[in-house]
């Protein structure tokens, strides 16, 4: 074989390799670009605002940290062929299901609600009142699965996350600077040495970090896609793949508002877009987008992490495979969710500052379950079989697991009592 | 209907509770300390978060 036959038969195993893992790929690149949610967006704006460059090495540590985690769900999903809510009904009884689902159910509702925050706040700015949004996301989301074919769905929901990488070409039009970034950023460094509000912000991002829902959904949605064991290795590199992208996001949106805003405090994106929008209207207008297509996407996957999982439970079909009239309970629940959340934002009065700090505080009742769950599950050897955590998996697993219980319950008592970090 | 739709989930409810009455999970001294430990830290949130809700009103 010449150079150029061997050439031609390298590409044509690579362009198969691609092909296979564009078709293989999804659950893991939505969920963790989903990450990014309004919310997350908010935390990144924030962080770049308040410490300039100076924390991104933190965020890309972030990143294999939510790997490892997901990874053990896209296991878990595999092998037993069931959602995580299911897995916890089976594996722990009643009482613990009980706990998980309705925490869950209403996390996610409550999360759902500041989703639409950021999305009609987001458009907002462009002169888009916020019931126009709220109808429009309710039809998206609608037409998105109405078609009764979860590959349909995915691949919408993977064009949405093409959107969310906005934030790299405002990063380069806001012209950073590399050695500042490669300097301050990239070494481990504590800006303005250790304090209770560096903490607070420490907190805040490992908290958008791993959620909750994040569990619940894509194992329920690597069931939903039949991915079968011979899958696992496509599943982790979909999920590494989507790490490297969440972080790549983090990152990019620290680097805009470092340069731009930094020492001003932020409260929220929307805030951060109408501040950019003074310096350089493109990239507020691009940082405004973004936070529309991370609320559109946090709200795609928590809506549907919580019909899955009431599906799960209650036997329902419930697939994105079955058509309205064959899994009803399952987009009765799907429509009831997000027409509900979408209504509260557009109530005059609502407490919807209340409701985001609820948010945070829920969550550190349902997180450390969930992670705990995962572990004790996935060290099943009678389910998992050759799939089950090795010593080294523990190790590392149990070692993240606890540190992001200890940091997130910090983060919450910090959000239920503010005095007690000073921040 | 509606009292349909509620005698329905609570029959519903009743066979999920039976169903699910035994954990299929080995309860070894590690998982047994796992569940034990996760009780625990329920009961302090659920706790600290009553005492701000009493500190609220009060």
């Amino acid at each position: 074989m010449n150079f150029f036959t061997k050439l031609y038969y390298k590409f044509r195993r690579t362009w198969k390799a691609i092909q296979l893992y564009l078709i293989i790929s999804g659950p893991g690149i939505v969920v963790m670009i989903a990450d990014n949610d309004a919310g997350g967006i908010t935390t990144y704006a924030a962080t770049g605002a308040k410490f300039g460059y100076n924390l991104i090495w933190f965020l890309i540590i972030l990143g294999p940290i939510a790997y490892y985690v997901q990874e053990m769900t896209v296991r878990l999903g595999t092998v037993t062929k069931r959602g995580h809510a299911e897995a916890i009904f089976d594996g722990f009884g009643a009482f613990w299901g009980w706990f998980s689902l309705l925490d869950l159910i209403m996390l996610n509702w409550l999360t759902l609600v500041t989703e639409f925050i950021g999305m009609t706040a987001a458009l907002h700015i462009f002169g888009i009142p916020p019931y126009l949004t709220v109808l429009v996301v309710c039809l998206v989301m609608g037409t998105m699965i109405i078609h009764g074919r979860y590959w349909t769905w995915e691949k919408i929901a993977l064009v949405f996350c093409a959107f969310n990488l906005i934030y790299i070409p405002g990063a380069f039009m806001v012209n950073p600077s590399v050695h500042s970034i490669l300097h301050d950023g990239m070494v481990p460094n504590l800006p303005g040495g250790y304090n209770n509000q560096l903490f607070f912000y420490l907190m805040a991002n490992i908290g958008t970090t791993i959620a909750p829902w994040m569990l619940f959904f894509q194992q329920s949605s690597v069931v939903d896609k039949g991915m079968k064991e011979k899958d696992i290795p496509w599943g982790r590199f979909d999920t590494f793949m989507g790490a490297i992208f969440t972080v790549v996001v983090a990152v990019f949106i620290i680097v805009v508002t470092g340069t731009l805003l930094k020492g001003v405090d932020i409260d929220s994106a929307a805030q951060a877009s109408q501040l950019l929008m003074k310096t350089n209207k493109y990239v507020g207008a691009f940082m405004a987008i973004g936070l529309f297509d991370a609320g559109l996407l946090g709200a795609i996957c928590i809506s549907l992490a919580s019909s899955w999982a009431f599906g799960e439970v209650f036997g329902w079909a419930h697939s994105l495979n079955n058509k309205i009239k064959e899994a009803p309970w399952f987009y009765a629940n799907y429509f009831i969710t997000l027409l509900s959340a979408g209504i509260i934002v557009l109530i005059p009065g609502a407490p919807l500052v209340l409701i985001t700090l609820f948010v945070q505080v829920i969550a550190v009742t349902l997180l450390p379950a969930a992670l705990v769950f995962l572990m004790l599950l996935l060290n099943d050897k009678k389910t998992m079989g050759e799939y089950v955590n090795r010593f080294s998996q523990n190790v590392i697993g149990t070692a993240i697991v606890l540190t992001i219980i200890v940091l997130s319950t910090l983060y919450g008592l910090s959000v239920l009592f503010p005095k007690m970090f000073g921040s | 209907m509606f009292k349909n739709f509620i005698k329905y989930n609570l029959a519903k409810v009743i066979e999920i509770n039976k169903k699910y009455s035994t954990p299929r999970i080995e309860m070894s001294q590690s998982v047994k300390f796992s569940l034990l430990t996760l009780r625990l830290y329920l009961i302090f949130l659920v706790g600290l978060l009553i005492y701000k809700f009493i500190t609220l009103i009060t």
